[in-house]
């Protein structure tokens, strides 16, 4: 008779010393684990209950401009240095890690129209409203740091500047979209189409000889800097306030509209958008993409801040928005895609983080792996009605959540009126058209 | 040259123990990114299948077994052979106390199988760490006890006592009573608690009630009137917490705390139900009644598998976690080692006098056994689980792992609306609501059916009076009646207009 009773020896189950950690056994046999889906449903549950309970965004207000901010720029090869102009022409130099002002600059007489820093990170341009543009030294500790290294006087006025990503060139927009050169006093090149001018222009970091502007017509024109002519267009229902190039699809953009919404085009295939992102409630100003690519960040009329993704249904992540925030007029995404800027109405600069429940500090690996346990189940449970109302919910301002929920009604009654209308016309006079083409008036090639 | 080039095969019986739910077909899908995320999806699900499977070979202990040479048959062989042919360690669980004045106990294991809590019938109540034979806590309750159990922290514990539920605390090594709850002199047969919704159900004979009630909180989730008369026959699948009554005409119902009705009502046997046990994986119920018999009923599907004629029904009934059967036929503790196959035991015990309850050890290959004068343990090679999983229930942990425990498990409780004949419904798709919505969906972008309620439009000037606003109600209302009585008449009109068509067809011919 050979028997054997299952006796465990205490020595492997148990640890030597204090000092040791627990042994811990594991076995996945899925009888051991019973309630696998109600448990994980509950933890999913308390994870978003706890990513609301931890979402404190804010971080710090970087203050001492004494005019409202009206652009930023970001130093293109540091993290931690910023650039931002105001309204009555003064350049500010900030270190973010400090949240501390290193350098302060009487920029120009007049609103800083622009502000753009150079490829190799040496220097930067502001373009102002007294018709000069200025290049200046980055290194805030250098001998001629509070004087530009150039300045050009020009005959008109500039609205917008940016830099390329690799070439020593820069554009400039406001009657026409123009081509410098580091170099020359005169732009190497003059788009003009129309007599309409320019808001803004971008150049494309990815297809660095692509360069986008968004126009008072409403259109939004498409260039090559190769070529003498324009590339081509699309005009939209309302004006585009800024047109932004995404950082890792080389031919997408999105472009801030002031019809409240912003759009998503591939530049390939101009009639139709792909996506159109609809959730501010006033018109949206500035527009900048994550470095990963996948979500923007967009600064509007309506004193909020949203995130949207960029491939999803076209509703916003999460809303950033503070009583003493008024008209954000420029927002910058931080290239370790940590943080969000926001430059308002109000002289100030804000820095928010990007993900608001994110923990900032060092992260032990058992925490981190807890984060990454607690995200994917958020995913796998994000469709079940408790789970999503409790992640969707976000407390807004009263005058957005009215605005929103006019809105709401106006578009309702809208659908409803087409619909009428289609039922007693003749069948097939009133075609349906899709959301995504449907703000677009025409394109052209 | 490696003569075993690749993977190490895995077999198929071992992958299909670790998939939950079948693979899903991604041949059909259209969308192109839908497709590739599907099937990346499922790749991932069966890497991590496969791992889970290759990962039993790490698993450290082996279970139990008692094999016997030819000629020697196993339920011939006693304890005492089998404790002296075992460890000393093993030879050390088998004991017994001899308990001859507080009457017949009835016992419970913790979770985890490290404590054991005995109540006798004469108000004895005692809680211990039965390996290392420390007393945990020991009174007597001065009433009757009809049954003990553990509560989900094994520091504490409920007792029923003559009319009601007690529930103890331990506190500095002194039992504080801390609610009494059921207020009618109801008297209550039986508490079984369940584990993931810190809930105890208990039911009483007069009037047939179930009560659930939340441990962790300790208000009183249902009580449910099961018209089924006495209820002293009580037991509860642990995959998915519905409690199984046994009644005395033969059926098992089956109830959870959401339906005033039984979920499930199985007739089992021609005459009244004696004993009723689930297994652990909620696949088998072994039931036996009052004319001998003891039947094995699969519980997923409700058919029957099996049925043993015994010289008595047993009285108790008990699943190990490997799937062996201990039933008790008076003094006798008969214990089956694959309920469906084999007619005759794996392993017997005589006791002296009549057995009270019966318990098998989580994680440990012991059977604990109430008798009306003792407690015995005995040795039952193969019935625990070998390897545990230290994240569920921990035999060897410390204090303040059980602390730590304790806040996770309260985190996850699962509500008490939960619970359902299939527990894994959370994790399916729900087809009927998704063809609802699909159907308002395309209703409301396809034609306005919406038979809204029509808001009349806010006049100024005193145009919105409420009579106005209800004169106005009514003009729509008329309308729309009318225009659903012009398509009946329509209707009605093509009906006739058809039936007179053939009744001149028949004139014609």
């Amino acid at each position: 008779m050979k028997v054997k009773v299952l006796s465990r020896n205490p020595d492997d189950y148990l640890r030597e010393t204090k000092r040791d950690i627990h042994k811990v056994f594991r076995n996945y046999n899925p009888v051991l684990h019973p309630f696998e889906a109600p448990r994980e449903y509950l933890r999913a549950l308390n994870a978003t209950k706890l990513d609301r309970v931890f979402a404190k965004p804010f971080i710090a207000s970087l203050d001492g401009h004494r005019d409202g901010v009206c652009c930023m720029c970001r130093h293109r090869k540091k993290l931690s240095s910023i650039f931002s102009g105001s309204c009555d022409g003064e350049i500010r130099q900030w270190n973010l890690t400090n949240r501390q002002c290193i350098r302060t600059l009487q920029g120009h007489t007049g609103f800083v129209r622009g502000l753009t820093c150079s490829a190799d990170g040496n220097m930067f341009i502001s373009v102002g409203d007294d018709k000069t543009i200025k290049h200046w030294n980055t290194d805030a500790l250098s001998e001629g740091r509070d004087f530009p290294i150039n300045t050009l006087v020009t005959k008109s006025l500039y609205t917008g500047v940016d830099h390329h990503w690799t070439e020593a060139t820069y554009a400039t927009c406001g009657q026409t979209v123009d081509i410098w050169n580091l170099e020359r006093a005169e732009p190497i090149r003059v788009y003009k189409w129309g007599m309409d001018s320019v808001n803004s222009v971008r150049f494309n970091p990815v297809e660095t000889n692509l360069c986008i502007s968004t126009v008072v017509d409403r259109s939004i024109r498409l260039y090559d800097i190769r070529a003498a002519v324009p590339l081509n267009k699309v005009t939209l229902k309302l004006k585009s306030n800024v047109a932004v190039w995404n950082p890792m699809e080389a031919y997408v953009f999105t472009a801030a509209n002031e019809d409240h919404n912003l759009y998503t085009f591939d530049m390939r295939k101009l009639d139709a958008a792909v996506n159109v992102h609809t959730d501010h409630t006033d018109a949206v100003l500035d527009v900048d993409y994550s470095p990963t690519g996948r979500e923007f960040v967009s600064g509007s009329y309506d004193r909020s801040i949203r995130i949207f993704p960029v491939l999803s249904s076209g509703k916003s992540r999460e809303v950033y928005h503070t009583k003493r925030m008024q008209r954000v007029f420029t927002v910058r995404w931080s290239a370790d895609n940590r943080y969000i800027l926001s430059g308002s109405d109000e002289t100030n600069i804000r820095m928010w983080k990007a993900r608001a429940s994110e923990k900032l500090g060092m992260v032990t690996p058992r925490e981190k792996a807890a984060t990454v346990y607690n995200d994917k189940l958020k995913e796998k449970f994000a469709y079940h009605p408790q789970v999503k109302r409790i992640a969707r919910h976000r407390h807004v301002p009263k005058s957005i959540y009215q605005a929103m929920k006019e809105k709401r009604l106006i578009k309702e009654s809208q659908r409803k009126k087409e619909q009428n209308v289609r039922m007693h016309s003749k069948h097939g006079s009133v075609p349906r058209v899709v959301e995504k083409k449907k703000h677009i008036v025409t394109f052209q090639e | 040259q490696d003569p075993f080039h690749g993977e190490a095969p895995i077999a198929m019986e071992k992958m299909e123990a670790y998939k939950r739910g079948s693979e899903y077909d991604t041949k059909n899908i259209r969308n192109k990114n839908l497709k590739r995320r599907m099937k990346s999806s499922e790749e991932k699900y069966n890497s991590a299948v496969k791992r889970a499977a290759r990962y039993e070979l790490l698993l450290t202990e082996e279970p139990g077994f008692l094999e016997t040479e030819e000629g020697e048959e196993s339920w011939s062989i006693d304890q005492r052979t089998i404790a002296d042919a075992a460890d000393i360690a093993s030879a050390n669980k088998h004991f017994e106390l001899k308990l001859n004045q507080f009457g017949p106990y009835r016992i419970d294991y913790t979770r985890n199988g490290r404590h054991l809590l005995i109540g006798g019938r004469r108000g004895h109540v005692a809680a211990f760490d039965w390996i290392t034979k420390q007393l945990t806590c020991e009174m007597n309750v001065m009433e009757a006890v009809q049954d003990v159990n553990f509560i989900h922290i094994n520091i504490s514990l409920k007792v029923i006592i003559d009319y009601q539920v007690h529930r103890f605390i331990e506190l500095e090594l002194r039992m504080y009573c801390t609610c009494a709850s059921v207020k009618e002199k109801n008297v209550t047969f039986s508490i079984k608690i369940g584990c993931f919704f810190f809930m105890s159900f208990s039911s009483s004979n007069q009037h047939g009630f179930l009560q659930y009630t939340d441990v962790s909180i300790g208000n009183i989730v249902s009580t449910i009137n099961t018209k089924g008369g006495r209820l002293n026959i009580m037991c509860h699948n642990p995959h998915n917490a519905v409690v199984l009554l046994g009644h005395h005409n033969g059926s098992v119902t089956m109830w959870t705390p959401n339906q005033k009705e039984p979920v499930v009502k199985m007739l089992c046997h021609n005459t009244a139900i004696r004993a009723l046990a689930v297994d652990q994986c909620g696949n088998y119920l072994a039931t036996s009644g009052q004319d001998r018999k003891m039947k094995i009923y699969d519980v997923r599907m409700f058919k029957p598998l099996h049925s043993y004629q015994l010289h008595t029904g047993p009285s108790n009934l008990c699943f190990s976690q490997r799937n062996l059967l201990a039933a008790t036929c008076q003094n006798v503790v008969q214990i089956y080692k694959d309920p469906c196959v084999q007619e005759h035991p794996y392993l017997t015990h005589r006791l002296r006098l009549p057995v009270e309850d019966v318990a098998f050890c989580p994680y440990e290959d012991v059977l604990g056994v109430g008798g009306s004068d003792s407690f015995v343990s005995l040795l039952v090679p193969g019935a625990g689980e070998a390897n545990y999983d230290a994240f569920e229930s921990n035999p060897n942990r410390s204090k303040k792992q059980r602390r730590e425990w304790e806040v996770k498990a309260l985190l996850e409780k699962i509500q008490p609306d939960m619970i359902s004949l299939d527990p894994m419904v959370l994790s399916k798709v729900d087809h009927v609501s998704m063809e609802r919505l699909r159907k308002d969906k395309e209703e409301r972008m396809g034609f306005v059916e919406e038979t809204a309620k029509f808001e009349p439009k806010h006049k100024n000037k005193g145009r919105s009076k409420s009579g106005n606003v209800e004169k106005r109600k009514q003009k729509v209302h008329g309308a729309t009646i009318r225009e659903q009585i012009k398509e009946e008449m329509k209707a009605k009109r093509e009906k006739l207009l058809k039936a007179e068509e053939s009744s001149l067809d028949q004139i014609a011919v």
